[in-house]
């Protein structure tokens, strides 16, 4: 059954839920802190740093010292959320990450804002377009990408409840609410949005507000198409993965994210060993990022809803 | 301090450098330089300065220890298991199969340790976020890390120097292994670090230079380190790579060594025997 979204026509920026929550879980559990290298006016926690000077730990611009610090914070029992842009969280942080928390099994929570394209006028050097890829290298590691503001903050409860290393892969900037603010979330199962026999087309982050424009695209063309949310890309939920592709027999990803290493990737793992069926990527491939617009950087790197139609089409024309 | 502490903690640190050469023989060979060179500050914290409970490990009141130079590991488990945090039947497993006991530090593994390193430059991180959060979390808990010379060619020792420094960290205590060699040979030959306490002073650390190898000068150090107030301690230990072990001690590159000699090292072990021996009697007449 696809969960019921809202019709609600709002977009809230992200970043103040990450506050706001921050701040709600800060006040119920005092072993909250959070960490930041030099962008906690970017991310939107000055709110939470005035009311909790003691503490936010704004390192400085120093990420991989402050990953090992969030580690250390840990093993001696606080809870710290450190987030940095998602492209130094992971190009600059990884040997911090998998040996100070995750080979030491710490209860470390990472945020990477700034996701892939939408780095927009940062271009190129912000761009983390492979922070999934790199950093689901650390065998304990899970990630999230959520999407709207109701998703966002029930994972940032779930994650701080649940002990471990987790990567939040954050949007700071606005989205549109896509859920109804009762829908329940479990990081490890994906959403399925939308009902449909032809092909499913899966996503998450700022991609699910496309996945969903390209299957009503594709309705009013007679294909009925699924949408998921995958909200959670490792563990990824494998059985959603296989059900959707004995539903609708074809299979389109569509992540803000370097194909190769990402959502598309991940499931031609799944599907290659289980139920191959036939799979088509959208996201970016083997080249860099670059400056510009949202709508432009869309287009740019094919992944606006009628590049998403165009794949799907194509690959619903590849089953048997 | 009272000279036959002092004795008891020369004997402790003989105690850990027979233990860990004992452990290094029995796999046939290991990082052996860098752990002998660490056997009298290991004496003095877990002898005389740390709270620690081997028969509760995660007692939430007990100081953190960070073996950065995370390959010395083989010296703190001779340590560890001293104490009692495991059986020192233990001692023999190390990085043999499925041990508790690998190469570098694992919290995850071996009881006593706290955080896990192995990638050199990462514990000094560690320990500042563990002083940090005892602060936070209004615990008295000190935080101890060990760096060696060489590891301070990492750019994140001096990241987390600056950072300890601007958060006034008074319970964080960093002790630098100065024994002047690296892998490839002397830290002055391969990226010389120059004047390391005065480099620590410049990022506004309180410096304290002392041998490392004279248990009463560090645990004075110790002691003042932890009256400081305001701001983080550095204590540079002058040592020499491979100390108190002959094998290691008269080796030019002594970094990693293989013991393959059977009848040498157990030669090697028989003198370190009689040293302490000869140093426990001097404590009996004391």
């Amino acid at each position: 059954m696809a969960v019921r979204l809202t019709d609600r026509q709002e977009s809230i920026e992200l970043r103040k839920v990450y506050c706001q929550t921050m701040l709600k879980m800060a006040e119920e559990d005092k072993r909250i802190v959070a960490l930041d290298c030099d962008l906690v006016s970017p991310i939107g926690m000055t709110e939470f740093q005035k009311t909790y000077p003691e503490r936010t730990i704004d390192c400085g611009i120093m990420e991989g010292n402050m990953a090992g610090v969030a580690a250390g914070m840990s093993a001696r029992g606080c809870i710290p959320f450190a987030h940095t842009f998602s492209c130094f969280q992971s190009r600059k942080c990884l040997d911090q990450l998998f040996l100070s928390a995750g080979f030491a099994e710490l209860n470390v929570k990472l945020i990477g804002s700034d996701p892939g394209i939408m780095a927009l006028y940062n271009g190129a050097s912000h761009m983390g377009l492979e922070d999934m890829g790199i950093l689901k290298n650390i065998p304990n590691l899970t990630l999230v990408e959520p999407c709207d503001a109701v998703q966002l903050e029930a994972v940032l409860k779930e994650v701080k409840g649940t002990y471990g290393l987790h990567y939040i892969r954050l949007n700071r900037k606005n989205a549109r609410t896509i859920y109804d603010s009762s829908t329940e979330f479990k990081v490890g199962k994906g959403m399925v949005l939308r009902e449909g026999k032809d092909v499913t087309l899966i996503g998450s982050g700022i991609m699910v507000e496309q996945v969903l424009e390209a299957a009503k695209l594709l309705e009013a063309e007679g294909i009925q198409a699924a949408v998921v949310d995958m909200f959670t890309w490792k563990p990824l939920d494998e059985d959603l993965v296989v059900a959707c592709a004995k539903n609708t027999g074809a299979i389109v990803t569509a992540e803000n994210h370097r194909i190769e290493t990402g959502l598309g990737s991940a499931a031609a793992n799944v599907l290659s060993e289980t139920l191959p069926v036939p799979l088509g990527r959208i996201g970016v491939g083997n080249v860099y990022g670059e400056v510009g617009v949202l709508p432009y950087l869309l287009e740019r790197f094919e992944m606006t809803p009628a590049d998403i139609v165009k794949k799907a089409k194509e690959t619903i024309a590849r089953k048997g | 301090m009272d000279k036959k502490r002092v004795k008891e903690l020369e004997i402790f640190a003989a105690r850990i450098r027979l233990e860990t050469f004992k452990e290094l023989a029995c796999l046939g060979f290991g990082h052996v330089g860098g752990a002998m060179s660490i056997g009298d500050v290991l004496a003095v914290l877990y002898g005389e300065v740390m709270n620690v409970d081997p028969a509760d490990k995660n007692w939430e009141e007990r100081d953190y220890f960070v073996l950065s130079k995370g390959h010395a590991g083989p010296a703190l488990y001779a340590t560890l298991a001293l104490k009692g945090f495991f059986p020192m039947e233990m001692l023999k497993t190390l990085n043999q199969n499925g041990t508790k006991l690998p190469s570098h530090c694992s919290r995850v593994h071996t009881p006593g340790v706290d955080l896990t390193t192995g990638s050199l430059g990462q514990g000094i991180s560690t320990a500042v976020g563990a002083a940090l959060a005892s602060r936070i979390l209004g615990g008295k808990n000190y935080a101890y890390c060990i760096v060696g010379d060489g590891e301070c060619d990492e750019g994140q020792i001096w990241e987390g120097a600056l950072l300890a420094a601007h958060q006034k960290l008074d319970n964080l205590i960093l002790f630098v292994d100065a024994n002047g060699k690296q892998l490839d040979g002397n830290v002055a030959d391969i990226c010389a670090l120059g004047d390391i306490g005065e480099k620590f002073r410049a990022f506004q650390w309180h410096t304290q230079e002392v041998d490392g190898h004279d248990v009463e000068a560090v645990a004075d150090a110790a002691a003042d380190a932890k009256a400081q107030k305001g701001r983080p301690s550095v204590i540079i230990l002058n040592t020499v790579k491979g100390k108190g072990c002959e094998l290691s001690e008269k080796a030019e590159f002594n970094h990693h060594m293989m013991f393959p000699d059977a009848e040498a090292n157990q030669k090697e072990i028989t003198r370190m025997e009689q040293v302490i021996e000869a140093m426990t009697a001097e404590w009996r007449a004391m």
